[in-house]
């Protein structure tokens, strides 16, 4: 019941932004097309943080790939500027899911923070790569992909473009809806919570969790697909370790271990970095505030304020009822 | 400051009557004067704010002094952060076109974000003035791509070709370079190469340090000890640690610097050690002429910094949107009037002498600097200036290539031009 | 490539892993022994030499400002660790400086939004800003704080929102020029042997790596609270069940890994100098120590340190080419190899 409750209020909010957005000005379908994008990005880490348990501190790599794959195959080869679009797009996958593929070998070797500073460096070497092999990449100087893909839908118009990454948002948020909620995913939220249960009852955790690593990869190649497009220009920076830094913000704000958490997260830190940013030039102290705050007193995030509302009510509620033991609950239900 | 607000105000009247009288003729506008909306683009937050700071103080400084008037039109100036990201810069390039409606933006800091911001302006058809970004192909091979841009300060080989030059006729024949390895590094040296070879010397090494090297101790043991001179380009941090480092290892070389690795934005944090050093670079806070001697003093009075190219070249360029509104008769005549004006201009900027060639890059004078400890301008400590040494006049981004010769020869990058004599 | 070439370089090596045993030591500690990662270390080696500035700006002495700024930095890691990386204790404190933040950030909107219409009046700034204040910390002390001990990945991540504020404060405080601090002139100077040049400076570097490895070492071998960090570091709960005060020997590790990183940042400041973003490109070089030393493990750190700071140098020396890596390959293959570092015990 609740579970339905749920998924009406995520349609229902999607359909908001499909009508409200287009009809808004210029600017906000900018900014909206933009954070759906690394909300994509943000979901993908999402899976890997909030219901493998994995803080993978180098998604930026898979999202660099896929973009630097996008503007290589446009400006180079023009390729990707018509139907063979969503040619250019199963190759993002297949690449961001390819990479990860090797990455997972290496990094997969480790678990908690040492993960964390294994996918870091992992990260730092495509970062590096990008920088010095400047025949591909352009190095420093990037890449300008001239113009939008024309494939009927001409998406040199930014409402179109809104549009089609609408749809590719709508539907990574389904499939990775579906994906957490089928017995891989709820092995994977198995291997969060203990893995070395779930090794004792017979699983392969090690293989889950490489194929949530290598799917993440996927769905962050995705994601940069999208981005070379919609910014219009690929470089190092793309890659650089805040973006992943971010991306691992944006999921602990939204809420880790909910999907929906990650691409609201999405939504804030676009706001205060892009939007905030033209009013007030302390935005970084309310960015940073915003995250200390939410650390402390929001640990599962905003999409957890409902439960522990009901936790708080409940532990206060009832007089003589000592409080109850607050566990961290990972995923609110 | 407020005696030039008075003074204009006085004018304001008479200004807004005339204009008043010439809109009561049915001539569509909302506002009394006209207005001006210009976008600046500049890093305000993060590593690059200092440099961020400096380029719209140099804008802002020319606005205070005019009325806050550029051409007889009102100025809305409207300052947005890019953070030193090139994504960022394309959202706030964009947000001015299509939220605040700008008649032009004006900024950007890294050649990326130049690159970044070029394509913005092709597909807005708003005008967009780099006066920063230095990449050479943005007003060279790229250039067709971007109708509605145009660069106000240099390109980055521009200074350095006639520091070839310069190099050859001091007699220096073999040059061992090290430069920042990324593309302004290429192209800065590419520059120096090209020029310095072509005139009958030789760099017989290039060393490539990845940019934000800090600690040089692993290439400087490798610098070639039959050098006669050499070459650095260095930017930031790298430009205080690497002479200190240099001479603390006993060479005592004579340096040749690309435009960055001196320049005002580090000097003054530099120590006795870089004393007689070389560069070379269209603007020295040295420079003595009256222009400039009242600017520096006005600059460093109201921010309490000796301005760096930074805030020169922005100082200009509202100098040269002023010129160019004037002469379009008090307003914006849209885009590509308005480059027509622009690139017909003769200004004299504080730099000296600039104007434009065809492909939108200005032309002007290369002053090779030497690094000297003195008091200048009237100030009674002696600090650490680029006393200029040599002028070259007219420079172009081609030198004396000619531009079909130049455009014919592959950007400078790391492999060109080629290393003939490194062994 | 003569001996001489190599013995350059080793010495350039050597005084390079130097600096870098200050940064990564610290951090190892921390880690060993409250087992999170520090990411604000980066902050704490920046907000030293900034400090060391402005001592040397206000008094003139270089030497002051060594143990001046290392102090101040681990009186600001102390508060970190105290208020924020602990939920019980000073819980009261803790939301009042959250309070007071959100009191001075809504002042700021209100001045942002509604400025003119205040007439820019201090006093009203400052009034708003300690209404909201009070507000604030009667919402906040409302909401109960969950035990972040337990949880290792939110006191990572709360010490990122904390680099983030350190980088951002720094930048205001003391504006983003590209900074050096210039030590007495004496240690600029070389020293001549068989015809190389050995710059005073870097001997300095080696000779305080030293002396702080020495004076660490006697305190983790010949004191109690030594002992009692050995303890925690291999095994806190048995610590724990000895009688050992963990929370004591955190705080401590805390402030001992602040105070180096610091002191890091002085030494380094000369050298690397002092420039925002500093704080984010001295992190990994910590973290590669960490990596390749073994967590909690000095004797690790410096070896590590030792290890890094050869292995950059060289390689870049030799194969310029890959400069951007000889960092993180080495660091992926050990960690990929032994996931707790070469030297480290799990």
């Amino acid at each position: 019941m609740r579970e339905t409750i749920k998924i009406l209020s995520v349609v229902l909010l999607l359909v908001a932004l499909l009508v409200v957005v287009p009809h808004s000005g210029s600017f906000v379908v900018l900014l909206t097309t933009r954070a759906m994008c690394f909300a994509i990005l943000a979901m993908s880490v999402d899976l890997l943080l909030g219901f493998t348990g994995l803080p993978s501190l180098g998604q930026a790599a898979y999202f660099g790939v896929g973009a630097y794959l996008t503007a290589i195959l446009a400006t180079r080869y023009h390729i990707g500027l018509g139907w063979d679009f969503w040619l250019v797009a199963a190759a993002g996958v297949l690449l961001g899911a390819s990479l990860a593929a090797l990455f997972g070998l290496f990094a997969l070797r480790a678990t908690g923070v040492y993960f964390l500073m294994i996918t870091l460096a992992l990260g730092q070497c495509v970062w590096g790569l990008a920088y010095r092999w400047n025949s591909l990449t352009g190095g420093d100087n990037g890449i300008n992909v001239g113009s939008r893909p024309n494939f009927g839908l001409d998406l040199t118009d930014d409402r179109t473009l809104f549009f089609l990454v609408f749809g590719f948002f709508a539907a990574s948020l389904a499939a990775l809806y579906v994906l957490v909620r089928s017995p891989f995913g709820r092995s994977l939220e198995g291997i969060r919570e203990r893995e070395l249960r779930m090794q004792i009852l017979g699983y392969d955790t090690w293989l889950h969790k490489y194929l949530a690593f290598v799917i993440a990869g996927a769905f962050g190649g995705l994601a940069g697909v999208l981005w070379a497009h919609i910014n219009g220009h690929v470089s190092p920076e793309t890659v650089v370790l805040t973006t992943s830094v971010d991306a691992l913000l944006m999921v602990v704000l939204g809420g880790a271990g909910t999907l929906v958490g990650g691409a609201i997260g999405a939504g804030i830190v676009f706001a205060l970095r892009e939007y905030l940013s033209t009013l007030v030039p302390w935005w970084q102290y309310v960015l940073g505030g915003v995250y200390v705050l939410t650390i402390l007193y929001l640990p599962t995030g905003l999409m957890g304020i409902p439960a522990q509302i009901r936790q708080f009510r409940a532990a206060n509620g009832k007089p003589g009822r000592p409080g109850e033991m607050k566990t961290l609950a990972s995923a609110p239900s | 400051m407020s005696k030039t607000r008075r003074v204009t105000q006085l004018a304001d009247p008479l200004l807004r009557g005339t204009l008043a009288a010439a809109l009561s003729l049915g001539l569509s506008s909302t506002a009394g004067a006209e207005e001006l909306r210009i976008g600046f683009i500049a890093p305000t937050t993060g590593i690059f704010a200092q440099i961020g700071k400096d380029m719209v103080d140099g804008f802002q400084l020319y606005l205070d002094q005019h009325g806050n008037k550029l051409g007889g039109a009102d100025v809305k100036f409207i300052v947005e952060d890019e953070q030193g990201k090139p994504d960022t810069a394309v959202t706030k390039a964009k947000k001015l076109i299509l939220q605040d409606k700008v008649h032009m933006f004006i900024g950007g800091l890294l050649a990326s974000s130049g690159y970044a911001m070029a394509p913005v302006s092709t597909a807005e058809k708003t005008l967009y003035i780099a006066s920063v970004p230095a990449a050479d192909d943005l007003t060279q091979r790229q250039l067709s791509k971007y109708p509605y841009f145009i660069r106000t300060t240099w390109s980055s080989s521009q200074p350095h070709h006639p520091l070839g030059q310069w190099a050859c006729d001091q007699g220096y024949k073999k040059v061992a370079a090290i430069a920042a390895d990324y593309a302004f590094g290429y192209e800065v040296l590419g520059g120096f190469q090209k020029a310095f070879e072509d005139c009958g010397g030789k760099i017989i090494q290039k060393i490539w340090p990845p940019l934000g090297t800090k600690d040089f101790g692993p290439y400087i043991p490798t610098i070639k000890s039959d050098a006669d001179a050499i070459f650095t380009l260095m930017v930031g941090p790298m430009s205080l640690q690497f002479p200190k480092q240099l001479r603390a290892a006993g060479i005592k070389k004579p340096i040749i610097g690309g435009g960055t690795s001196y320049d005002e934005f580090v000097l003054p944090f530099m120590g006795d050690e870089v004393i007689g050093d070389v560069s070379a670079l269209m603007y020295s806070a040295a420079l003595e002429t009256p222009k400039n001697e009242a600017f520096v003093k006005t600059y460093r009075a109201k921010y309490g910094k000796v301005p760096s190219y930074y805030s020169e070249a922005n100082y200009t360029t509202a100098q040269m949107i002023d010129e160019a509104v004037k002469q379009s008769g008090g307003k914006y005549p849209g885009a590509e009037p308005f480059i027509r004006t622009m690139l017909a201009l003769k200004i004299d900027a504080v730099r000296g002498p600039v104007s434009f060639d065809d492909m939108r890059n200005p032309i002007e004078n290369i002053y090779i600097k030497k690094v000297e400890k003195k008091t200048m301008f009237g100030y009674d400590k002696p600090e650490l200036w680029n006393t200029v040494i040599k002028t070259y006049p007219n420079v172009s981004q081609f030198w004396t290539y000619g531009k079909e010769k130049f455009l014919a020869q592959p950007v400078y990058s790391r492999d060109f031009p080629p290393c003939k004599y490194c062994e | 490539m003569g001996a001489q070439f190599w013995v350059v370089q080793a010495f350039n090596g050597i005084s390079y892993g130097a600096l870098l045993f200050l940064v990564g030591s610290g951090l190892s500690l921390i880690f060993g022994v409250m087992r999170i990662v520090n990411l604000a270390h980066g902050a704490y080696f920046l907000w030293g030499g900034y400090i060391a500035l402005s001592v040397i700006g206000a008094t003139g002495s270089w030497a002051l400002s060594l143990p001046a700024a290392a102090l101040a930095v681990a009186a600001i890691g102390i508060a970190m660790e105290r208020l924020f990386l602990r939920s019980e204790g000073f819980a009261r404190l803790r939301t009042a400086l959250i309070a007071a933040g959100l009191g001075v950030l809504g002042a700021l909107a209100f001045a942002a939004r509604w400025g003119a219409a205040a007439g820019g009046s201090l006093s009203v700034l400052v009034l708003l800003a300690v209404a909201c204040a009070a507000i604030a910390y009667f919402l906040l002390a409302r909401i109960p704080v969950l035990a972040i001990e337990t949880d290792v990945l939110r006191q990572v991540l709360l010490t990122v929102g904390f680099a983030f504020l350190f980088q951002q404060a720094a930048l205001d405080i003391w504006g983003g020029n590209n900074m050096d601090i210039n030590p007495p002139s004496e240690m600029t100077a070389s020293v001549v042997v068989g015809g190389l040049y050995f710059p005073l400076y870097r001997v300095f570097m080696i000779g305080m790596a030293i002396v702080i490895g020495a004076l660490l070492w006697l305190v983790m071998e010949k004191t109690r609270m030594g002992a009692a960090v050995r303890a925690t570091v291999d095994d806190a709960q048995m610590a724990r069940g000895v009688g050992i005060d963990t929370n004591r020997v955190s705080m401590f590790i805390f402030a001992l890994g602040a105070f180096l990183a610091a002191l890091g940042g002085v030494i380094g400041g000369a050298f690397l100098g002092i420039y925002p973003g500093l704080d984010f490109e001295i992190l990994p070089l910590a973290f590669a120590v960490v990596i390749i030393g073994g967590m909690g493990s000095l004797g690790g750190a410096a070896i590590g340190s030792l290890a890094v700071g050869l292995a950059d140098n060289f390689g870049k020396a030799l194969f310029p080419e890959v400069s951007y890596f000889t960092l993180y390959a080495p660091m992926v293959l050990i960690l990929a190899v032994k996931p707790t570092g070469l030297f480290g015990r799990e």
